[in-house]
Protein backbone atom coordinates (compact mmCIF):
# COMPACT_ATOMS: atom_id res chain seq x y z
CA UNK A 1 0.00 0.00 0.00
CA UNK A 2 1.24 3.47 -0.97
CA UNK A 3 0.39 5.08 2.66
CA UNK A 4 1.87 2.01 4.44
CA UNK A 5 5.15 3.71 5.60
CA UNK A 6 3.17 7.18 6.84
CA UNK A 7 0.58 4.81 8.87
CA UNK A 8 3.75 3.14 10.38
CA UNK A 9 5.03 6.48 11.32
CA UNK A 10 2.12 7.74 12.56
CA UNK A 11 1.70 4.57 14.80
CA UNK A 12 5.34 5.01 16.36
CA UNK A 13 4.61 8.70 17.77
CA UNK A 14 0.90 7.17 18.56
CA UNK A 15 2.37 4.36 20.94
CA UNK A 16 4.63 6.67 22.36
CA UNK A 17 2.40 8.95 23.80
CA UNK A 18 0.19 5.93 24.70
CA UNK A 19 3.34 4.43 26.42
CA UNK A 20 3.90 7.41 28.12
CA UNK A 21 0.23 8.08 29.47
CA UNK A 22 0.13 4.00 30.93
CA UNK A 23 3.68 4.89 32.88
CA UNK A 24 2.05 7.86 34.44
CA UNK A 25 -1.36 6.32 35.21
CA UNK A 26 0.52 2.81 36.41
CA UNK A 27 2.55 5.53 38.73
CA UNK A 28 -0.53 7.18 39.98
CA UNK A 29 -2.25 4.05 41.33
CA UNK A 30 0.99 2.43 42.35
CA UNK A 31 0.92 5.84 44.57
CA UNK A 32 -2.17 5.62 45.11
CA UNK A 33 -1.87 2.22 46.83
CA UNK A 34 -4.80 0.71 44.42
CA UNK A 35 -2.44 -1.48 42.48
CA UNK A 36 0.60 -3.67 43.02
CA UNK A 37 3.30 -3.77 40.85
CA UNK A 38 4.15 -6.97 41.54
CA UNK A 39 0.78 -8.91 41.15
CA UNK A 40 0.77 -6.90 37.35
CA UNK A 41 3.64 -8.49 36.19
CA UNK A 42 2.39 -11.80 37.49
CA UNK A 43 -0.62 -11.51 35.66
CA UNK A 44 1.27 -10.38 32.69
CA UNK A 45 3.38 -13.72 33.10
CA UNK A 46 0.24 -15.69 33.21
CA UNK A 47 -0.87 -14.79 30.19
CA UNK A 48 1.96 -14.97 28.12
CA UNK A 49 3.15 -17.65 29.63
CA UNK A 50 0.94 -20.51 31.38
CA UNK A 51 -2.65 -19.60 29.83
CA UNK A 52 -3.01 -20.08 25.92
CA UNK A 53 -4.38 -22.29 23.55
CA UNK A 54 -1.73 -25.41 24.43
CA UNK A 55 -4.26 -25.92 27.43
CA UNK A 56 -7.28 -26.50 24.97
CA UNK A 57 -5.00 -28.33 22.77
CA UNK A 58 -4.76 -31.20 25.71
CA UNK A 59 -8.58 -31.27 26.55
CA UNK A 60 -9.36 -31.21 23.02
CA UNK A 61 -6.88 -34.59 22.45
CA UNK A 62 -8.04 -35.76 25.55
CA UNK A 63 -11.37 -35.94 23.80
CA UNK A 64 -9.97 -37.63 21.21
CA UNK A 65 -8.23 -40.22 22.77
CA UNK A 66 -10.79 -40.53 25.64
CA UNK A 67 -14.69 -41.57 24.85
CA UNK A 68 -15.72 -40.77 28.56
CA UNK A 69 -13.74 -37.66 28.91
CA UNK A 70 -15.49 -36.74 25.33
CA UNK A 71 -18.91 -37.41 26.86
CA UNK A 72 -18.27 -35.31 30.06
CA UNK A 73 -16.92 -32.43 27.94
CA UNK A 74 -19.99 -32.27 25.84
CA UNK A 75 -22.13 -32.49 28.44
CA UNK A 76 -20.65 -30.40 30.87
CA UNK A 77 -17.85 -28.48 29.31
CA UNK A 78 -16.62 -26.21 32.53
CA UNK A 79 -16.05 -28.96 34.59
CA UNK A 80 -14.31 -31.42 32.53
CA UNK A 81 -12.15 -29.00 31.50
CA UNK A 82 -11.65 -28.14 35.22
CA UNK A 83 -10.70 -31.66 35.47
CA UNK A 84 -7.45 -30.58 33.95
CA UNK A 85 -7.02 -27.92 36.62
CA UNK A 86 -7.90 -25.17 33.91
CA UNK A 87 -10.57 -22.35 34.73
CA UNK A 88 -11.45 -19.12 35.98
CA UNK A 89 -11.87 -15.82 34.31
CA UNK A 90 -13.52 -15.57 31.00
CA UNK A 91 -13.78 -19.78 31.86
CA UNK A 92 -16.48 -19.73 34.56
CA UNK A 93 -18.89 -20.95 31.72
CA UNK A 94 -17.86 -23.10 28.81
CA UNK A 95 -19.71 -25.06 26.16
CA UNK A 96 -17.93 -27.54 24.10
CA UNK A 97 -18.71 -28.00 20.46
CA UNK A 98 -18.37 -31.13 18.37
CA UNK A 99 -17.54 -30.50 14.44
CA UNK A 100 -18.67 -33.13 12.52
CA UNK A 101 -19.01 -34.15 8.83
CA UNK A 102 -21.73 -32.37 8.62
CA UNK A 103 -21.58 -29.22 10.95
CA UNK A 104 -18.67 -26.87 11.40
CA UNK A 105 -18.99 -25.03 14.45
CA UNK A 106 -16.97 -21.58 14.59
CA UNK A 107 -17.27 -18.36 17.37
CA UNK A 108 -17.11 -15.15 17.29
CA UNK A 109 -17.98 -11.78 19.57
CA UNK A 110 -19.89 -9.15 17.16
CA UNK A 111 -19.87 -6.88 20.34
CA UNK A 112 -16.44 -6.91 21.81
CA UNK A 113 -13.84 -9.86 22.10
CA UNK A 114 -15.74 -12.78 24.73
CA UNK A 115 -13.08 -15.47 23.86
CA UNK A 116 -12.78 -18.62 26.76
CA UNK A 117 -9.47 -17.56 28.26
CA UNK A 118 -8.13 -20.73 30.37
CA UNK A 119 -8.07 -22.78 27.64
CA UNK A 120 -7.45 -20.56 24.44
CA UNK A 121 -5.66 -17.40 26.49
CA UNK A 122 -6.08 -14.30 25.20
CA UNK A 123 -7.54 -13.58 21.85
CA UNK A 124 -5.50 -12.67 18.81
CA UNK A 125 -5.43 -9.41 17.07
CA UNK A 126 -7.84 -10.56 14.42
CA UNK A 127 -10.32 -11.83 16.48
CA UNK A 128 -10.65 -8.88 18.03
CA UNK A 129 -10.67 -6.62 14.72
CA UNK A 130 -13.40 -5.51 12.98
CA UNK A 131 -12.92 -7.55 9.87
CA UNK A 132 -13.57 -10.56 11.87
CA UNK A 133 -16.28 -9.50 13.91
CA UNK A 134 -18.28 -8.14 11.35
CA UNK A 135 -18.14 -10.99 8.21
CA UNK A 136 -18.12 -13.91 10.40
CA UNK A 137 -21.79 -13.26 11.06
CA UNK A 138 -23.30 -12.89 7.86
CA UNK A 139 -20.16 -14.26 5.41
CA UNK A 140 -18.51 -16.93 7.44
CA UNK A 141 -17.25 -18.83 4.62
CA UNK A 142 -15.44 -15.86 3.38
CA UNK A 143 -13.86 -15.91 6.64
CA UNK A 144 -13.09 -19.51 6.51
CA UNK A 145 -11.36 -18.56 2.85
CA UNK A 146 -9.36 -16.00 4.41
CA UNK A 147 -7.58 -18.76 6.33
CA UNK A 148 -7.77 -21.05 3.41
CA UNK A 149 -10.59 -23.23 4.84
CA UNK A 150 -12.83 -24.30 2.33
CA UNK A 151 -16.04 -26.67 3.05
CA UNK A 152 -18.00 -28.91 1.40
CA UNK A 153 -21.42 -26.49 -0.07
CA UNK A 154 -23.45 -29.24 2.29
CA UNK A 155 -21.61 -28.41 5.58
CA UNK A 156 -23.73 -26.59 7.77
CA UNK A 157 -21.88 -23.71 8.89
CA UNK A 158 -22.86 -22.89 12.55
CA UNK A 159 -21.64 -19.79 14.20
CA UNK A 160 -21.58 -18.71 17.59
CA UNK A 161 -22.09 -14.94 18.65
CA UNK A 162 -20.51 -15.03 22.37
CA UNK A 163 -22.90 -12.02 23.50
CA UNK A 164 -23.19 -13.81 27.09
CA UNK A 165 -20.74 -14.73 29.51
CA UNK A 166 -20.89 -18.70 27.95
CA UNK A 167 -17.53 -19.50 26.23
CA UNK A 168 -17.39 -21.38 23.24
CA UNK A 169 -14.57 -24.20 22.61
CA UNK A 170 -14.54 -25.48 19.12
CA UNK A 171 -13.55 -29.54 19.05
CA UNK A 172 -12.28 -30.27 15.27
CA UNK A 173 -12.55 -33.26 13.90
CA UNK A 174 -10.02 -36.25 14.68
CA UNK A 175 -7.61 -36.34 11.74
CA UNK A 176 -7.62 -39.72 9.81
CA UNK A 177 -4.58 -41.85 10.52
CA UNK A 178 -4.08 -40.81 14.25
CA UNK A 179 -5.61 -44.39 15.77
CA UNK A 180 -3.76 -45.41 18.92
CA UNK A 181 -2.26 -41.61 18.95
CA UNK A 182 -0.79 -40.67 22.51
CA UNK A 183 -2.71 -37.95 23.54
CA UNK A 184 0.65 -35.79 23.99
CA UNK A 185 0.81 -36.56 19.85
CA UNK A 186 -2.72 -35.80 19.06
CA UNK A 187 -2.15 -32.08 20.55
CA UNK A 188 0.10 -31.30 18.32
CA UNK A 189 -2.39 -31.43 15.84
CA UNK A 190 -4.45 -28.81 17.68
CA UNK A 191 -4.21 -25.69 16.58
CA UNK A 192 -5.70 -22.52 18.63
CA UNK A 193 -7.80 -21.11 15.40
CA UNK A 194 -9.30 -25.05 15.41
CA UNK A 195 -10.00 -24.64 18.38
CA UNK A 196 -11.96 -21.42 17.02
CA UNK A 197 -13.60 -22.79 14.04
CA UNK A 198 -11.21 -20.57 11.68
CA UNK A 199 -9.00 -23.47 11.27
CA UNK A 200 -9.23 -27.51 11.22
CA UNK A 201 -6.78 -29.86 13.07
CA UNK A 202 -3.30 -30.31 11.21
CA UNK A 203 -3.06 -33.63 9.05
CA UNK A 204 -0.58 -35.67 10.46
CA UNK B 1 -26.16 1.21 22.64
CA UNK B 2 -26.41 1.37 19.02
CA UNK B 3 -22.40 2.19 18.98
CA UNK B 4 -19.73 0.94 16.69
CA UNK B 5 -18.69 -2.04 18.84
CA UNK B 6 -21.93 -3.68 17.42
CA UNK B 7 -20.63 -4.63 13.88
CA UNK B 8 -21.77 -7.49 12.95
CA UNK B 9 -22.77 -7.56 9.65
CA UNK B 10 -21.13 -4.56 8.36
CA UNK B 11 -19.17 -4.63 5.27
CA UNK B 12 -16.00 -2.65 3.94
CA UNK B 13 -13.48 -3.38 6.97
CA UNK B 14 -11.29 -5.93 4.35
CA UNK B 15 -10.37 -9.00 4.98
CA UNK B 16 -9.59 -11.08 7.93
CA UNK B 17 -5.38 -10.95 8.17
CA UNK B 18 -4.03 -13.24 10.89
CA UNK B 19 -0.70 -12.89 11.97
CA UNK B 20 1.28 -15.98 11.89
CA UNK B 21 3.47 -15.94 15.23
CA UNK B 22 1.53 -13.52 16.89
CA UNK B 23 3.14 -12.34 20.12
CA UNK B 24 0.49 -12.50 23.01
CA UNK B 25 0.98 -8.40 23.31
CA UNK B 26 2.10 -6.62 20.99
CA UNK B 27 3.96 -3.73 23.23
CA UNK B 28 5.09 -3.51 26.52
CA UNK B 29 2.17 -0.49 26.83
CA UNK B 30 -0.15 -3.29 25.87
CA UNK B 31 0.70 -5.43 28.95
CA UNK B 32 0.49 -2.69 31.41
CA UNK B 33 -2.64 -1.53 30.33
CA UNK B 34 -3.78 -5.07 30.11
CA UNK B 35 -2.60 -5.79 33.92
CA UNK B 36 -4.00 -2.29 35.36
CA UNK B 37 -7.55 -3.18 33.97
CA UNK B 38 -7.46 -6.80 35.54
CA UNK B 39 -5.58 -5.54 38.79
CA UNK B 40 -8.46 -2.36 39.18
CA UNK B 41 -11.40 -4.61 39.01
CA UNK B 42 -10.86 -5.68 42.37
CA UNK B 43 -11.44 -2.79 44.17
CA UNK B 44 -14.55 -3.44 43.23
CA UNK B 45 -15.81 -0.06 42.21
CA UNK B 46 -17.00 -1.01 38.96
CA UNK B 47 -18.65 -4.51 36.99
CA UNK B 48 -17.48 -6.17 34.00
CA UNK B 49 -20.97 -4.60 32.21
CA UNK B 50 -20.18 -1.23 32.81
CA UNK B 51 -16.00 -1.64 31.75
CA UNK B 52 -17.86 -3.09 28.48
CA UNK B 53 -20.12 -0.02 28.49
CA UNK B 54 -17.21 2.13 29.04
CA UNK B 55 -15.14 0.15 26.20
CA UNK B 56 -18.01 0.90 23.96
CA UNK B 57 -19.79 4.24 24.89
CA UNK B 58 -17.61 6.80 22.63
CA UNK B 59 -17.93 8.16 19.12
CA UNK B 60 -18.14 5.67 16.47
CA UNK B 61 -15.03 7.14 14.56
CA UNK B 62 -13.07 7.14 17.61
CA UNK B 63 -13.73 3.73 18.64
CA UNK B 64 -13.08 2.28 15.12
CA UNK B 65 -9.58 4.64 14.70
CA UNK B 66 -8.26 2.70 18.55
CA UNK B 67 -6.27 -0.12 18.71
CA UNK B 68 -7.89 -2.92 20.84
CA UNK B 69 -5.81 -1.68 24.42
CA UNK B 70 -6.20 1.82 23.75
CA UNK B 71 -9.83 1.24 23.78
CA UNK B 72 -9.11 -0.37 27.57
CA UNK B 73 -7.10 2.50 28.41
CA UNK B 74 -9.14 5.21 27.59
CA UNK B 75 -12.50 3.05 29.48
CA UNK B 76 -9.96 2.31 32.71
CA UNK B 77 -9.03 6.24 32.96
CA UNK B 78 -12.89 7.13 32.11
CA UNK B 79 -13.76 4.71 34.89
CA UNK B 80 -11.22 6.19 37.37
CA UNK B 81 -12.11 9.70 36.81
CA UNK B 82 -15.83 9.17 36.79
CA UNK B 83 -15.54 8.20 40.02
CA UNK B 84 -13.11 10.53 41.43
CA UNK B 85 -9.92 7.86 41.91
CA UNK B 86 -7.53 9.31 39.34
CA UNK B 87 -7.99 13.17 38.32
CA UNK B 88 -6.79 13.88 34.69
CA UNK B 89 -3.92 16.45 36.09
CA UNK B 90 -2.56 13.23 38.08
CA UNK B 91 -2.16 11.29 34.71
CA UNK B 92 -0.71 14.86 33.45
CA UNK B 93 1.66 15.13 35.99
CA UNK B 94 2.75 11.18 36.64
CA UNK B 95 2.09 11.44 40.39
CA UNK B 96 -0.97 11.36 42.68
CA UNK B 97 -2.03 15.04 43.41
CA UNK B 98 -4.91 14.31 45.58
CA UNK B 99 -6.18 12.93 48.49
CA UNK B 100 -6.58 8.91 48.07
CA UNK B 101 -10.04 7.54 47.82
CA UNK B 102 -10.17 4.55 50.37
CA UNK B 103 -10.73 1.22 48.41
CA UNK B 104 -12.05 -2.28 50.21
CA UNK B 105 -9.32 -4.18 48.83
CA UNK B 106 -6.55 -4.47 45.95
CA UNK B 107 -4.90 -7.37 43.96
CA UNK B 108 -2.10 -8.36 45.55
CA UNK B 109 0.53 -10.72 44.00
CA UNK B 110 -0.41 -13.08 46.69
CA UNK B 111 -4.16 -13.61 45.29
CA UNK B 112 -3.31 -13.58 41.87
CA UNK B 113 -3.32 -17.23 40.82
CA UNK B 114 -6.79 -17.90 43.08
CA UNK B 115 -8.45 -14.88 42.01
CA UNK B 116 -8.15 -15.65 38.18
CA UNK B 117 -8.81 -19.19 39.25
CA UNK B 118 -12.06 -18.36 40.77
CA UNK B 119 -13.08 -15.85 38.13
CA UNK B 120 -16.52 -14.44 38.17
CA UNK B 121 -19.05 -16.85 37.77
CA UNK B 122 -22.63 -15.55 36.09
CA UNK B 123 -25.25 -18.20 36.83
CA UNK B 124 -28.08 -17.14 39.76
CA UNK B 125 -30.57 -19.42 41.44
CA UNK B 126 -33.87 -18.55 40.63
CA UNK B 127 -37.41 -19.22 41.62
CA UNK B 128 -38.72 -18.14 38.62
CA UNK B 129 -39.48 -20.52 35.42
CA UNK B 130 -38.06 -20.02 31.96
CA UNK B 131 -40.77 -18.40 29.36
CA UNK B 132 -38.79 -20.80 26.78
CA UNK B 133 -37.76 -24.23 26.15
CA UNK B 134 -35.86 -25.65 23.67
CA UNK B 135 -37.62 -25.83 20.19
CA UNK B 136 -39.97 -22.69 20.86
CA UNK B 137 -39.71 -20.37 17.88
CA UNK B 138 -39.45 -16.25 19.45
CA UNK B 139 -39.02 -13.20 18.02
CA UNK B 140 -35.45 -10.89 18.78
CA UNK B 141 -37.40 -7.49 20.11
CA UNK B 142 -37.42 -4.31 18.32
CA UNK B 143 -35.33 -2.29 21.29
CA UNK B 144 -32.91 0.15 20.91
CA UNK B 145 -31.37 1.48 24.12
CA UNK B 146 -28.88 4.07 24.35
CA UNK B 147 -27.58 1.93 27.26
CA UNK B 148 -25.94 -1.06 27.29
CA UNK B 149 -27.27 -4.44 25.74
CA UNK B 150 -25.87 -7.39 24.60
CA UNK B 151 -28.34 -7.97 21.54
CA UNK B 152 -26.54 -7.18 18.48
CA UNK B 153 -28.48 -5.09 15.67
CA UNK B 154 -28.57 -8.00 13.19
CA UNK B 155 -30.86 -9.76 15.09
CA UNK B 156 -33.10 -7.43 16.60
CA UNK B 157 -36.92 -7.98 14.74
CA UNK B 158 -35.98 -11.40 13.46
CA UNK B 159 -37.36 -15.00 14.31
CA UNK B 160 -35.00 -17.48 15.39
CA UNK B 161 -36.10 -21.11 17.29
CA UNK B 162 -34.87 -21.79 20.88
CA UNK B 163 -32.22 -24.06 21.03
CA UNK B 164 -30.93 -24.14 24.57
CA UNK B 165 -31.97 -22.97 27.84
CA UNK B 166 -28.71 -22.20 29.68
CA UNK B 167 -29.79 -20.72 33.08
CA UNK B 168 -30.47 -17.82 35.10
CA UNK B 169 -27.43 -15.10 34.38
CA UNK B 170 -26.67 -11.62 35.57
CA UNK B 171 -28.43 -9.20 33.29
CA UNK B 172 -26.27 -6.98 31.74
CA UNK B 173 -28.53 -4.34 30.98
CA UNK B 174 -29.15 -3.97 34.82
CA UNK B 175 -26.00 -4.66 35.97
CA UNK B 176 -24.73 -2.03 33.41
CA UNK B 177 -26.48 0.80 34.76
CA UNK B 178 -25.40 -0.36 38.66
CA UNK B 179 -29.43 -1.21 39.07
CA UNK B 180 -28.36 -4.70 40.16
CA UNK B 181 -27.69 -7.92 38.63
CA UNK B 182 -31.71 -8.60 38.06
CA UNK B 183 -30.51 -11.99 36.95
CA UNK B 184 -32.63 -13.26 34.38
CA UNK B 185 -33.30 -16.53 31.62
CA UNK B 186 -30.46 -17.03 28.89
CA UNK B 187 -31.10 -18.63 26.12
CA UNK B 188 -29.20 -19.83 23.01
CA UNK B 189 -31.19 -18.56 20.26
CA UNK B 190 -30.15 -19.78 16.18
CA UNK B 191 -31.12 -18.07 13.52
CA UNK B 192 -31.45 -18.98 9.80
CA UNK B 193 -28.69 -16.52 8.08
CA UNK B 194 -31.21 -16.04 5.21
CA UNK B 195 -33.95 -14.89 8.23
CA UNK B 196 -30.83 -12.10 9.03
CA UNK B 197 -29.65 -11.36 5.93
CA UNK B 198 -32.21 -12.14 2.87
CA UNK B 199 -33.13 -14.71 0.19
CA UNK B 200 -29.41 -14.26 -1.18
CA UNK B 201 -28.00 -15.56 1.97
CA UNK B 202 -26.09 -18.98 2.47
CA UNK B 203 -28.92 -21.43 3.20
CA UNK B 204 -26.10 -24.05 4.74
CA UNK B 205 -25.30 -20.94 7.30
CA UNK B 206 -27.06 -20.84 11.02
CA UNK B 207 -26.00 -17.95 13.69
CA UNK B 208 -26.74 -18.17 17.02
CA UNK B 209 -26.55 -15.43 19.88
CA UNK B 210 -26.90 -15.64 23.81
CA UNK B 211 -30.01 -13.80 24.63
CA UNK B 212 -31.76 -12.88 27.99
CA UNK B 213 -35.61 -13.34 28.41
CA UNK B 214 -36.22 -9.83 27.80
CA UNK B 215 -34.50 -9.87 24.80
CA UNK B 216 -37.22 -12.30 23.44
CA UNK B 217 -40.97 -12.23 22.86
CA UNK B 218 -43.06 -14.79 22.08
CA UNK B 219 -44.60 -15.88 18.32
Amino acid sequence: MPDDHHHHDHDHSELSDTQLRVRALETVLTEKGYVDPAALDLLIETYETKVGPRNGARVVAKAWADPAYRARLIKEATAAIAELGYAGRQGEHIVALENTPKTHNMVVCTLCSCYPWPVLGLPPVWYKSAPYRSRAVSDPRGVLKDFGVSLPAETEIRVWDSTSEIRYLVVPMRPAGTEGWSEEKLAELVTRDSMIGTGLARQP
Amino acid sequence: MNGAQDIGGMHGFGPVEPEPNEPVFHADWEKRAFALSLAMTMPGQWNIDMSRFARENRNPAEYLSMSYYQIWLAALVSMLEERTLVAEDEIAAGHSLHATKAVPRILSAADVEQVLYRGGPTERKTSTRAAFKAGDRIRARNVNPATHTRLPRYVRGHVGTIERVIGCHVFPDSNALGAGENPQWLYTVRFDARELWGEAADPSVKVSVDAWEPYLEAI
